[in-house]
Order: C-alpha cells, then sequence, then structure tokens
C-alpha cells in the first residue's frame, strides 16, 4: 500500500466541504416541510444555500472543524493489503497538517495546561483514531468531523434516572434521550442527528455513540426492538417543536441511530452524540493501489 | 409572512415594527465584537462616562479616536458577535472567509450598556440572550437578530467589503472590532422590542411536550 498522506487530505477535504448526500437531501425536505415564510424555512434555506457555496468554493461549511475522528478497519496483519496502524497514525498525521495548511480544517487542538492552540490540529489524543482489524483485504476509513457546540450538548446518563422516572428499559431509554434534545435546545446547532449507545462502559458508549453517526439515514436497523425505538425516537423528538437553530418547528432531528453494546450488571448507561446539521462524514476505501471515496 | 429588507442606518420606527419570526436581509456596515471588545467598551467608554459626568468623559487620550470612529459607526447599527477567519490579500486588503455566529449569552452582562450607550439598533449572534438585553431591546428600541450557526461560507460570501479594524494588535484576530459592510445578510428576530423572545417560547412550548411525552 502506498503512502496514503495525500488521499487522507482529500477525504478531510471532502469531509469538510460538502455534505453527504442523504444529509443534504433530509435537510431539503425538512425545508420543504416547514412553514412558508417562517424563521425554521429561513434557516434551512440559508444552511443549504450555504452548502452550495462552500462546495463551490471549497471552503469549509463551517468554521468549526472540531475534532478530526477517524474510524479505520484494516486488513488482518500477515494478510494480503495489511499496513501497520503505526504508520497509517502517522499518515493521517501529516495529511490533517497539510489540511490545516490549506484551511479545511480550523487549528482546533488547544493545551488545557497552557491555553496554547498547537496550530496544527495536532496534540495528545488529538485527531482522535480507533483502528480495527477485519476478515476484508481492503482498508476503509471514515472522517466525522464534529464541532464543540454538538459535542457540549452531548450527554450521558445512567439509568435508573429519577427525575424522569426512567427505568433500566428501552422505555427509559427512550426518555433521557427525549430529555436530552429539549436541554440541548437550539445550541447544537439544530436540525441534528442522534447517535445513541445503550450499554458499554462510560468510555466505550461516546465511542459507539459516534459510530452510530456513520449510518446513512436510511439504514434501518436489524434489531427490530431498537428500530421501532429509532422510529419513535424521531417522531417524538420532532413533536418537541424545538426546530431549525432553537427557533421553534417541525424538524428537530432528521435522524436517530441506536446501538446496544454489552454492559456491565451494575450499569446502565445511554450515551448521546448530538451531531449538528452540518453531519460532516466521508469515507475512503483502498485497494490495492486503487482509493475510492464515498 | 416576506422577507424584510434592513439598511443600516436602521431607524427607530423600523426595529420597531419588528416581531420575533420575521425573517431579515441586512446591508449596510456594522461591526463584529466579542468576549474582549465587549469588556473593552464597558471598561473604557461605558463606566467612565457614567461615573465623571462630564463632557467629554475620561478616555484615556489613546482611545479618544477608537471611541469616536466606534460611536459613530455603531448608532443606528449593529454589532455582530463573531471571530471571523480571515485573509490578508498582496495589496493589503483584509477579506473575510469564514464568519459564522458565536453563541451570545456570555456578553449579556455588557449588552444593555452598550445598546443604551452607543444607540444600538440590534445585536446579532447565536443562541439567544437573556431579560437584560431583552429590556434593553424594549427600552432604547433594538432587536436580537439571529444568525444561522454553522452558515460560515455563506455569511463570509454576504461580507462585500472590510472597511477597516480596530484593536487587532491588542486583542488578535478573532476578537478585535472588524468594521464591515454586508449584503442580504441572513437572519431571523428572535427576540424583539416588545417584550417577545422566541428563545422562550420554544424552550416553554417543548417543555410541556416533553412533559406529555414522558408522562411525568
Amino acid at each position: 500500500m502506498d503512502n496514503l498522506t495525500e488521499s487522507f487530505v482529500e477525504l478531510i477535504r471532502r469531509a469538510a466541504t460538502d455534505l453527504p448526500s442523504d444529509v443534504e437531501a433530509a435537510l431539503r425536505d425538512a425545508r420543504d416541510r416547514e412553514v412558508s415564510g417562517s424563521g425554521a424555512e429561513g434557516a434551512l434555506n440559508t444552511i443549504l444555500e450555504n452548502v452550495a457555496i462552500a462546495r463551490q468554493n471549497g471552503t469549509p461549511i463551517c468554521q468549526d472543524t472540531g475534532v478530526p475522528i477517524f474510524y479505520l478497519n484494516v486488513p488482518r496483519a500477515a494478510q494480503e493489503g495489511c499496513i501497520s496502524t503505526q504508520d497509517l497514525r502517522g499518515q493521517i498525521e501529516a495529511a490533517v497538517v497539510k489540511a490545516t495548511e490549506q484551511a479545511y480544517l480550523r487549528p482546533n487542538a488547544v493545551d488545557p495546561v497552557t491555553g496554547r492552540n498547537s496550530g496544527n490540529n495536532l496534540g495528545k489524543g488529538f485527531p482522535s483514531f480507533h483502528f480495527q482489524e477485519w476478515d476484508e483485504d481492503y482498508l476503509r476509513a471514515e472522517l466525522l468531523l464534529k464541532g464543540g457546540g454538538s459535542e457540549n450538548v452531548s450527554t450521558q446518563v445512567k439509568l435508573p434516572h429519577a427525575p424522569l422516572d426512567a427505568g433500566r428499559d428501552l422505555d427509559g431509554v427512550r426518555k433521557v434521550v427525549l430529555d436530552a434534545v429539549y436541554q440541548a435546545q437550539g445550541k447544537g446547532c439544530a436540525p441534528g442527528v442522534l447517535g445513541v449507545a445503550i450499554g458499554s462502559d462510560r468510555g466505550g458508549g461516546y465511542v459507539h455513540a459516534k459510530e452510530q453517526l456513520f449510518r446513512p439515514l436510511d439504514d434501518t436497523n436489524p434489531e427490530p426492538e431498537l428500530m421501532k425505538l429509532e422510529e419513535r425516537l424521531l417522531r417524538e423528538c420532532n413533536e418537541l417543536g424545538i426546530g431549525p437553530m432553537g427557533f421553534g418547528g417541525k424538524t428537530t432531528v432528521f435522524g436517530v441511530k441506536v446501538g446496544a453494546y454489552h454492559r456491565l450488571p451494575a450499569s446502565y448507561f445511554v450515551s448521546i452524540a448530538y451531531m449538528c446539521w452540518a453531519c460532516r462524514r466521508a469515507a475512503m476505501t483502498v485497494h490495492g493501489e486503487e482509493v475510492t471515496f464515498k | 409572512m416576506s422577507v424584510k429588507e434592513l439598511t443600516v442606518p436602521i431607524s427607530e420606527d423600523a426595529v420597531r415594527s419588528l416581531h420575533v419570526g420575521d425573517t431579515v436581509r441586512l446591508s449596510g456596515v456594522i461591526v463584529t465584537g466579542r468576549d474582549a471588545a465587549h469588556k473593552y467598551m464597558i471598561e473604557t467608554f461605558v463606566h467612565p462616562s457614567k461615573s465623571a459626568r462630564q463632557d467629554p468623559p475620561a478616555i484615556p487620550d489613546g482611545e479618544r479616536e477608537v471611541y469616536r470612529e466606534l460611536k459613530r459607526r455603531l448608532r443606528g447599527s449593529v454589532i455582530y458577535h463573531c471571530g471571523p477567519v480571515v485573509r490578508q490579500r498582496e495589496e493589503g486588503r483584509w477579506e473575510f472567509v469564514a464568519a459564522g455566529p458565536t453563541t451570545s449569552i456570555r456578553e449579556e452582562v455588557y449588552e444593555p450598556d452598550i445598546i443604551e450607550h452607543f444607540g444600538l439598533r440590534g445585536v446579532v449572534g447565536k443562541g439567544g440572550m437573556g431579560p437584560d438585553t431583552l429590556r434593553a431591546c424594549r427600552d432604547h428600541g433594538a432587536a436580537y437578530f439571529h444568525a444561522v450557526g454553522g452558515a460560515a461560507s455563506l455569511i463570509a460570501d454576504a461580507v462585500q467589503e472590510v472597511i477597516t479594524v480596530y484593536k487587532k494588535d491588542a486583542f488578535g484576530v478573532p476578537e478585535a472590532f472588524w468594521v464591515i459592510r454586508v449584503e442580504d445578510f441572513p437572519l431571523v428576530v428572535t427576540m424583539d422590542t416588545h417584550g417577545e423572545s422566541i428563545h422562550d417560547q420554544v424552550e416553554m412550548a417543548s417543555q410541556a411536550a416533553l412533559d406529555r411525552l414522558v408522562g411525568s
């Protein structure tokens, strides 16, 4: 496998300056559903115009390009096409530095002790990497750019949760997710997409919740119980009426994706990753010499 | 409802005719200012003017020109809560690359006095502001205009010209006062001169819906 630095720069460029087609289509549908002349419709029109301009000018959709979060599936070691994850990390870091120089990414890595911004988006735990070997003979890399506004309203709740009378079951999950969306109001740059992880430990909960955000919006959950929960949550979140930017309106979230992960007997966490309307995800696969972007 | 065109200088009648939910396109010369700018305006201009009870107020010599300029620029205009990404062209002119709004509520302690002192007709930002700013909007004829969070490329495109910048060396690029001419800056009125705030209304309505959905 060749050095993939330039391919990763391209992956970052695509994520920062364009939206996945399903997300853009969902925003267009949301705009069409809002009352003509309302603030909600106006906000969605502005969002759609902004996406078109960013795509045309090759400039970031949002100035907050967030923490770049990379999920990588790599061929098994000793298999044809395998690549060292250490080498891959080095190439991605080089790509992040380049993409920052080319203004696709805002320098966002701040040392919490000194307050200094590293200036190139590299730092301890920055960007964020999740490697996993798989049985395929090719590499699949996915990238999510998630800004601070949406990260700040993401949350994790331990069930049972007495204030909402939320127990350790899927109805309890439903209640705390609705409450999280209520608490967020428009502050996470609504309308958003929710990635929800039920179970796991605290650390794994957020990692899995963000993994859920990679699912296409029309992907139906293979677990019937979770599929029903996703549909119900999508409907009920929108009944809250918070609307685009919190202006009030019909679309508060345009996707809810839920995964269930084994938990400890003593713990029942619900981790909710709130993603802003600028759901900037991009993927690429590398088969030998051939690089494909999705 | 149709889109309302607003041009700086904004008259008191024009701002008092606005209601929450109105969609507005703003054109004219406006000024950016966020955390450092608000603190500076209050400490350097507003407080000395109040305590000294003299005209001209006790403002340090080095700051008088900035004061004169800001007073001239801000009267009848708006302050935009924004820390832009800028680029300087070879001939020295500045341009805005990305210029989405930042969260406004941090300026709540300063904004009412700034609205009054500088004769602002509005504040542009995101997330809304609190009861003191809402009261100042009513008392002095100003509105809170919500820009669309994340619409950084579009808003940068609406900036036709960077006219000048004040306090850039002291505060840094994101915190400086950028004087810009915008055309058709898309905004929604979320706090008006009639004491209405969409942020309060939506929070209350969504609380009622939540109570119904979780059965509490």
